[in-house]
């Protein structure tokens, strides 16, 4: 019998997430490469957290083609991985007459698309369903297949699925190098190298977001240079009440989809993005800047009435991977088992699974000619985490008779119990963020004031770390110094 | 779900809580305290320097000793304390009360519902401060819960941000305990804490207070390693050119303000916007008669004297209502007139029992006059500070008068006078 | 005669005192204070200042790893640090009750250390 063939994936946010998913359906040794703590830490956590209608993108581009396909993917995705997705529907808003024409256009990019259902609202239609856009909105072009969800999530849940059917899962190890050999006068790649480990591999897909361009350099394979886009944003508040039901996009101009309000799916208001293009060196620059604060505040009470900012709950910013070209790079390269899926900015959350199909399907398989045999068994189902909030006072008390812990508060703000965050435990939150992104804990209007002790203890005592150990994120990022008394 | 019927039920069990346990219990009123943590005391456990009960015990206390002389009181009049308890929903309609703990699910029916739910602390992020989000910064009480009872430092190198008392306090716990902490930076161009409080926890040190001054920028990609600091135009709010300045410090420890917590109940009951917490009227009722309120959940307190003055006040007023007594119904604004900030209560019931105004002043003075009117009282005040409440005791007398003269509202006002 | 600035911390009321004061002590002229302590604190401050020191000890076994501490009553100010580096070594076992000894009579102030915070055994 032939051995399995070395499928390697290098980067586990979303896309490379969903593509490892893809892969775990068929025969292969499959090993996925994080250079973070956990999987979901780059671009796939802070970004819009949008399935865009796929309305917007060039007809004819590599994004328009995944976007509305990804977009309708979702729904089976959700119901396998149970992460949040809701179906808000967005509009564009159009403000002033001249604005108009654009909604019109939009309409005709949504044809050609195949995007379904859309449709121009009116300034009353607009009114009736989002009451605190400003009034003198002119009209709303309407898509009902936008929707939010968690992007961390699809990236935790993909990639726990994927471990379910045989995904060995590196984490804390980045790629430094890739190695090919000179074989009949082709280019082919033998193995992927972290400072830990050589992984030997006969297909590499590179996922590895902002840095994508560099390990395909690693391997001798052309992708345009990524520079990064930072996008500031402000979250507020669920309390008093939600700003927005439906995500709301300003007519958009030549630089981005422009300054949202939008709901999350936990029901607060997030304002943002911002567009600022970055040199390709400060791909880690992650900083929030006052000019971005003032900016999205400008823009967005030109939209909605009713932005308080001192009911802001968290401020962060995300880098979008961007080339010149404004669009994926999806391809099969000139190096022999090594595929891109690159450059992957708006709307790459949303066209993701479709991503994942194509890259496994068409590229590797159909493409490239791997002879990868599909599984018989494959599981798509992944145990949903347990959201005791959601259920009412007597389903809660059930679990509690299972396991009292679920009826130990520890996060007051988004009512998180400690049998909540030991699941995130047992399901691979090694960090305070792995708990927080798997559990919500911490997320809320207090950002840990009460709960965050609480969690330290916890991560603490179930690693068996000192306390001193436990960390935030990757690298040195602890909380804690020494002991008061030892 | 276990159902419990009972007279009055008080919602969190630190020093408010505590103290209007006792008088509803005190008064024959079959009483329970739900508490969301396992043991009573809420601050008070943390708060391990003295300054507590000057008032009250005519004792200066630490915290955990004023919280154990409560905890006495509430156990010999056999308060039923369910900790590990946490409130689901309050709700008004049914008069019901649902709340989860490890035992399951407990539906409280209580004749009186008290509302002790104190305050959380500002966040870091709610202070919009452009940068990185490293770890390292720390809101004062959480830092003081890591020290005094997780017995672990926050860090090695601090500077503090807001100069309340809980940012004083900590300025002296990191130094005692073995950290450098480099200074403390206000942005108003007055302190925000007690004035014992600057002396005896920073003067003592050598520990610097910058005055309008704030933290502009924080830096660091994993581990906080530095802050940028710049003075501010007392006048304008605004950065004053060429004041920036860089200094390496991994730990942040922010004392920014407390914010009264009452998500339990401000979909129903009148939220008071200066205090920021739930209004109540001179009988310490919110506005709904059913719920009572008292301590920081209501506005933020100086001492905890005064925490326990009013919520003592509250329990008295929930019992004679369990009791079958009557609480006067109608009741006038009370409104703030020049220079009042944070005040309470908001109502005043002529007909109902004397009772405290607890305010604070907007502005420092050396000398003030206080003028509760139209012409009931008026009083003259030396070394007036927003950071210290001023006390108004409104009597019998005045309560007829209001009744007499049949006035519809009263306002409260704080005048500059010449020193 | 030399003046200085103080803030009386003998209650949150915190008068700021003006004192004028001889070299060694003897004289001492006290003004802003709003009642008859402030005049002791004062003389206190200028020849023989001391404080009340709370922190915390280690304890073995119990529900918490620290009891926090208080000195009964103040003293000297130069040596709190002193102090401090005394409980740093102390441990105590659980259970512990509020005001158990932990030392006694510190540098000569006739001023114990004791327990504030009970802990149970765990």
């Amino acid at each position: 019998m032939e051995r399995k063939l070395n499928v390697v994936v290098v980067g586990g946010g979303v896309i490379g997430a969903l593509i490892a998913r893809e892969f775990s359906r068929y025969e292969c040794e499959l090993t996925l490469i994080e250079k973070e703590l956990d999987v979901g830490w780059g671009v796939s956590k802070a970004n819009s957290a949008i399935l865009h209608g796929g309305y917007d993108d060039p007809p004819g581009s590599v994004r328009a083609r995944f976007c509305f396909p990804g977009n309708q993917m979702y729904d089976q995705l959700q119901s396998e991985l149970h992460f949040d997705l809701k179906r808000t529907g967005s509009y564009v808003l159009a403000f002033r007459p001249s604005e108009l024409p654009v909604l019109d256009e939009l309409m005709q990019k949504a044809r050609e698309n195949g995007v379904e259902g859309c449709a121009i609202h009116s300034r009353e239609q607009v009114l009736a369903r989002e009451p605190n856009v400003r009034p003198d909105v002119e009209a709303g072009f309407f898509c009902p297949q936008a929707g939010i969800t968690e992007p961390w999530m699809v990236a935790i849940t993909a990639v726990e699925s994927a471990k379910k059917n045989g995904l060995q899962l590196r984490l804390g190890e980045e790629v430094n190098g890739v190695q090919t050999v000179e074989e009949q006068g082709k280019r082919k790649v033998v193995s992927v190298q972290t400072p830990s480990a050589t992984y030997p591999c006969d297909i590499v897909v590179n996922a590895a977001g902002l840095f994508s361009d560099e390990i395909s350099r690693m391997a001798g394979a052309p992708c345009p240079e990524l520079y990064p886009r930072k996008g500031e944003y402000i979250l507020l508040d669920k309390k008093p009440a939600p700003l927005v039901q439906t995500i709301l996009f300003p007519v958009p101009d030549k630089v981005s989809k422009g300054i949202l309000v939008l709901p999350t799916v936990d029901g607060g208001t997030l304002l943002g993005p911002t567009a600022q293009d970055m040199d390709p060196d400060r791909k880690e620059d992650t900083s929030t800047t006052s000019e971005g604060f003032a900016q999205i505040f400008d823009h967005t009470i030109r939209m909605v009435n009713g932005i308080d900012l001192s009911k802001t709950v968290k401020t962060f910013s995300g880098l979008r991977p961007e080339s010149p070209q404004k669009d994926f790079v999806l391809e099969k390269t000139p190096v022999e088992g090594f595929f891109n899926a690159a450059a992957m900015r708006s709307p790459a959350l949303t066209s993701a699974p479709a991503i994942a199909r194509y890259v496994v399907e068409d590229l590797v398989i159909e493409q490239a000619g791997f002879p990868l045999q599909r599984k018989i068994f494959f599981d798509p189902f992944i145990r949903p985490y347990a959201k005791v909030s959601e259920l009412g006072p007597e389903e809660w008390e059930k679990k509690v008779r299972q396991d009292p812990r679920f009826g130990k508060m520890i996060c007051v703000c988004n009512e998180i119990t400690e049998g909540e965050i030991l699941e995130a435990i047992e399901r691979g939150a090694t960090t305070i963020d792995g708990v927080k992104f798997r559990t919500r804990a911490s997320f809320g209007r207090c950002q840990g004031g009460f709960c965050l002790p609480r969690i330290v203890e916890i991560l603490a005592r179930e690693l068996r770390l000192p306390e001193d150990e436990v960390r935030y994120r990757s690298g040195a990022s602890t909380l804690l110094g020494k002991k008061v008394r030892s | 779900m276990r159902t419990l019927e009972l007279d009055s039920l008080v919602i969190g069990g630190g020093a408010a809580g505590m103290a209007a346990a006792v008088e509803c219990a005190e008064r024959g009123c079959k009483t329970v305290l739900v508490e969301r943590e396992a043991s009573t005391g809420g601050v008070l456990n943390q708060c391990i320097h003295n300054g507590f009960g000057l008032h009250v015990f005519k004792e200066e206390l630490t915290g955990p000793e004023y919280a154990h002389l409560f905890q006495k009181q509430m156990a010999d009049r056999g308060i039923d304390v369910h900790p590990d308890r946490f409130v689901l929903k309050v709700d008004p309609q049914k008069k019901e009360v649902i709340t989860i703990g490890a035992s399951g699910a407990t539906c409280y029916k209580p004749n009186a519902l008290i509302m002790t739910t104190g305050a959380r602390e500002r966040s870091f992020a709610n202070l919009r401060i452009p940068g990185t989000r490293p770890s390292g910064i720390f809101t004062a009480g959480v830092a003081q819960r890591f020290v005094n009872l997780q017995n672990r430092l926050p860090g090695k190198k601090a500077f503090i941000l807001g100069s309340g008392d809980i940012g004083l306090i900590m300025a002296r716990r990191l130094t005692l305990e073995g950290m450098e902490v480099l200074g403390v930076a206000e942005l108003m161009p007055f302190p925000g804490g007690l004035a014992r409080n600057i002396s005896q926890c920073l003067d003592d040190f050598d520990i610097p207070l910058y005055l309008s001054t704030s933290v502009v920028e924080v830096h660091g990609k994993e581990r906080l390693n530095a802050i940028t600091l710049a003075r501010f135009d007392p006048g304008t709010g605004k950065v004053l050119p060429g004041t920036r300045k860089t200094i390496e410090v991994d730990t942040l420890i922010l004392s920014v303000g407390l914010l009264p917590q009452n998500e339990l109940i401000e979909d129903f009951c009148e939220v008071d916007a200066i205090n920021r917490g739930v209004r109540v009227d001179s009988m310490m009722r919110t506005s709904n008669p059913w719920i009572f309120a008292a301590g920081n959940n209501v506005t933020v307190y100086d001492l905890v004297d005064f925490v326990t003055l009013d919520a003592k006040f509250a329990g008295q007023m929930a019992a004679t209502i369990i009791k079958g007594g009557r609480l006067a119904q109608s009741a006038i604004p009370l409104k703030r007139g020049k220079n009042v900030g944070a005040m309470t209560p908001g109502k005043v019931c002529a007909g109902g029992n004397p009772f405290t105004i607890f305010l604070r002043s907007r502005k420092v003075m050396e000398k003030g006059r206080i003028e509760l009117g139209p012409g009931l009282l008026s009083r003259v005040h030396m070394g007036i500070r927003p950071s210290e409440m001023l006390e108004v005791k409104v009597t019998q007398g005045h309560l007829e008068k209001i009744q007499q003269m049949g006035w519809k509202e009263l306002t409260i006002s704080l005048e500059e006078v010449e020193a | 005669m030399k003046s200085k600035k103080m803030v009386c911390i003998s209650c949150p009321l915190g008068c700021t005192l003006a004192v004028s004061y001889s070299e060694d002590g003897k004289e001492i002229a006290v003004s802003g204070n709003r009642c008859p302590r402030g005049v002791t604190y004062a003389e206190h401050e200028i020849r023989d200042p001391r404080r009340v020191v709370t922190s915390n000890v280690k304890v073995l076994g119990g529900e918490w790893p620290l009891a926090s501490v208080k000195t009964t009553g103040p003293i000297p100010k130069d040596r709190i640090r002193d102090l401090v580096q005394l409980l740093v070594p102390l441990e105590i076992s659980a259970p512990v009750s509020i005001g158990t000894k932990v030392l006694e009579n510190v540098f000569q102030s006739g001023e114990d250390v004791v327990v504030t915070r009970e802990v149970k055994k765990l």
